[in-house]
């Protein structure tokens, strides 16, 4: 469109205008994450003085060494990578075969099974909160990692995406492996799930997220410290014996943090154009 | 091996001799049928064996529950039946009932009608606000602001909690510090019953915004530039390209990013239950919460009531968008 070497006086000053706006909400975003990173470095002090300083004056890995030695967050690191792993792993498994039977086979009961799936989309999740813990309860999964599996190990979302998908994936493929006589398994494997990358993708990093976010159900469901996962392990922390130490809640939130900003960063362009065309969060 | 899913071979045409018709005409028939059976068979067999791992765990973890929270909505169902469940007795609607007098539900779905009143537009305004931004062209660092802006979506509500609390710390608080270098005296924002709710609203606008400007990036890219070169000719003005171009263009973009939000910030929960625990004085008690709380305090057959009533409002405000901002005939 308009060269903008012919930029106006009123162009520009448009432009400065929408430059400053736009910096001025992207400060107001990541300040208080980089806040967050340089505090995590400040000894208790320094993190509460008024006015308070931006930059450490004086650099500590105070609070890191006890958030691993005093408290186990190298337990909850690992429990948080298991679970939120299992539920990812889980869902590109089981959603994208039903997806596949849901796109590209013809049975009865199909049309039933995506009719209920996509009725449970809206519900929402208090509604299944306490029959689930009822249900956990009953099977003695309460403080296990099955039960903090189990429940989010296949979601409609994910039949949903795979679905859309897989119809877009032309049938003349899948015809073609079946009648060089290729079976169900190695059709879906050989053929189907290699043209699915994107929509695997987009799962899979969801997927990730929400579950190493996910905070109430495990929150529920672990009632240990071993079965703790970094949020709740946080959330509890933030609130009980060490509510007053910021330093050490910085950190906390820190680690809480830096794995997702790591997947995030990395893999930002697929994860924003598949935020974009499917919708989900 | 496998058969194309085609129909059965068609019966052949009958042969002339009598005989063989007799042989031939009824084999065939039974045969195909036979075929056709063994193919549905097969088909069911393939199809649900692909569904059937999915299907096993949604019945399991997913439908059931919902069948058996509308069960114990109508039940005094209470956490020391888990051990009786002959105890448990049918209540008809005195759940209901019971919740449309108590003050605390009151309470708290008066704080989340506000809370979704003002933050749904609050989000979408913000998040159109950088998509337009971020699409007028001009921009260059593109992909570092949308990257920025996204942050708070991916991270941790725990984490923001922590730090959000210590921002809006009355004594140590940048918040407030930068407030006293105003001259104003800052508030105590969390702990001061008339700004604990407005918080909590700024903190989800804050975290959400970012989802919708990705989505209506993405429709704002989808609007055909002749649109606006025409509009141009006709001489509109920024302003008047923006309103009589890009806001009717992004109409299903919009209704689409109101009902997903109207639907996440019904569900109010994490916010307040990391920042403020539904205080001070239930000022920021939310309806999930004070499902949470009951469902705490055992009464599971009250709970299960409240959850749906949240769903028919979710359902209700869906449809209110639906007629408000669907295009116009």
């Amino acid at each position: 469109m308009g060269g903008t070497d012919m930029l106006r006086r009123r162009d520009r000053l448009a432009r400065a205008v929408l430059y400053a706006v736009l910096l001025a909400g992207l400060v107001v975003v990541v300040a208080p994450f980089v806040w967050m990173v340089l505090s995590s470095f400040k000894p208790e002090g320094e993190i509460r003085r008024v006015p308070p300083t931006w930059w450490p004056e004086t650099f500590t890995l105070d609070n890191y060494a006890r958030l691993f030695s005093q408290l186990d967050f190298p337990r909850y690191f690992l429990n948080s990578v298991l679970v939120a792993g299992l539920i990812t792993v889980g869902n590109l498994v089981f959603c994208s075969a039903v997806g596949y039977a849901l796109a590209k086979l013809r049975f009865a009961g199909r049309q039933v099974l995506f009719a209920t799936v996509l009725g449970t989309l809206m519900v929402p999740g208090m509604v299944t909160f306490v029959p689930q813990f009822v249900l956990v309860s009953q099977l003695g999964l309460v403080n296990t990692y099955a039960g903090l599996v189990l429940p989010f190990l296949a979601g409609p979302f994910g039949v949903f995406l795979m679905r859309q998908y897989l119809l877009s994936i032309p049938d003349d493929l899948i015809e073609a492996a079946r009648v060089d006589g290729a079976g169900e398994l190695r059709i879906f494997w050989r053929v189907v799930l290699p043209l699915c990358g994107p929509a695997l993708a987009t799962l899979g990093i969801l997927t990730f997220l929400s579950s190493w976010n996910s905070f109430l159900w495990p929150l529920v469901v672990a009632t240990t410290e071993d079965k703790y996962t970094l949020p709740v392990a946080l959330a509890l922390f933030s609130v009980g014996q060490h509510r007053t130490s910021f330093g050490l809640l910085l950190a906390g939130a820190v680690v809480v943090v830096l794995p997702v900003l790591v997947v995030f960063l990395v893999l930002q362009r697929q994860f924003l154009r598949g935020i974009a065309t499917t919708g989900l969060k | 091996m496998a058969t194309p899913p085609m129909a059965p071979a068609p019966t052949p045409a009958p042969t002339v001799e009598p005989e063989t018709r007799r042989a031939v005409r009824p084999e065939p028939t039974a045969a195909g049928l036979r075929r056709l059976r063994r193919l549905r068979r097969r088909r069911a067999l393939v199809g649900w064996g692909f569904a059937a791992p999915f299907t096993v765990l949604f019945v399991a973890f997913m439908a059931l529950p919902v069948l058996a929270s509308l069960a114990m909505s109508v039940t005094d169902m209470r956490s020391t039946d888990l051990r009786n469940p002959f105890a448990v007795e049918f209540v008809g609607a005195r759940n209901f009932v019971r919740l449309f007098g108590d003050e605390l539900f009151h309470r708290a779905a008066v704080n989340t009608a506000i809370f979704v009143v003002v933050g749904v537009p609050l989000t979408i305004v913000a998040g159109l606000a950088a998509a337009s931004g971020l699409n007028s062209g001009l921009i260059r660092f593109r992909s570092l602001f949308r990257v920025g802006f996204y942050l708070p979506v991916v991270t941790s509500i725990v984490a923001i909690a922590v730090v959000w609390r210590f921002l809006l710390d009355p004594q140590a608080g940048p918040v407030n510090n930068l407030l006293r270098l105003l001259g104003v005296d800052g508030p105590n924002w969390l702990a001061n019953p008339t700004t604990a709710l407005p918080s909590i609203t700024v903190l989800a606008v804050w975290r959400n915004f970012g989802f919708l400007m990705v989505i209506f990036l993405a429709g704002l890219q989808a609007i055909p530039a002749h649109l606006y070169e025409a509009a141009r000719l006709d001489g509109a003005g920024r302003w008047q390209q923006f309103r009589y171009v890009t806001l009717p263009m992004l109409r299903p973009t919009l209704l689409f990013g109101a009902v997903v939000t109207g639907i996440g910030y019904l569900q109010l929960f994490e916010e307040p239950f990391v920042m403020t625990q539904g205080g001070p004085l239930s000022s920021t008690l939310s309806v999930s919460y004070h499902i949470y709380n009951q469902f705490g305090f055992g009464n599971y057959g009250y709970a299960a009531a409240a959850s749906w009533v949240l769903f028919v409002a979710i359902v209700g405000l869906s449809v209110l968008q639906f007629r408000l901002l669907r295009a116009r005939d």
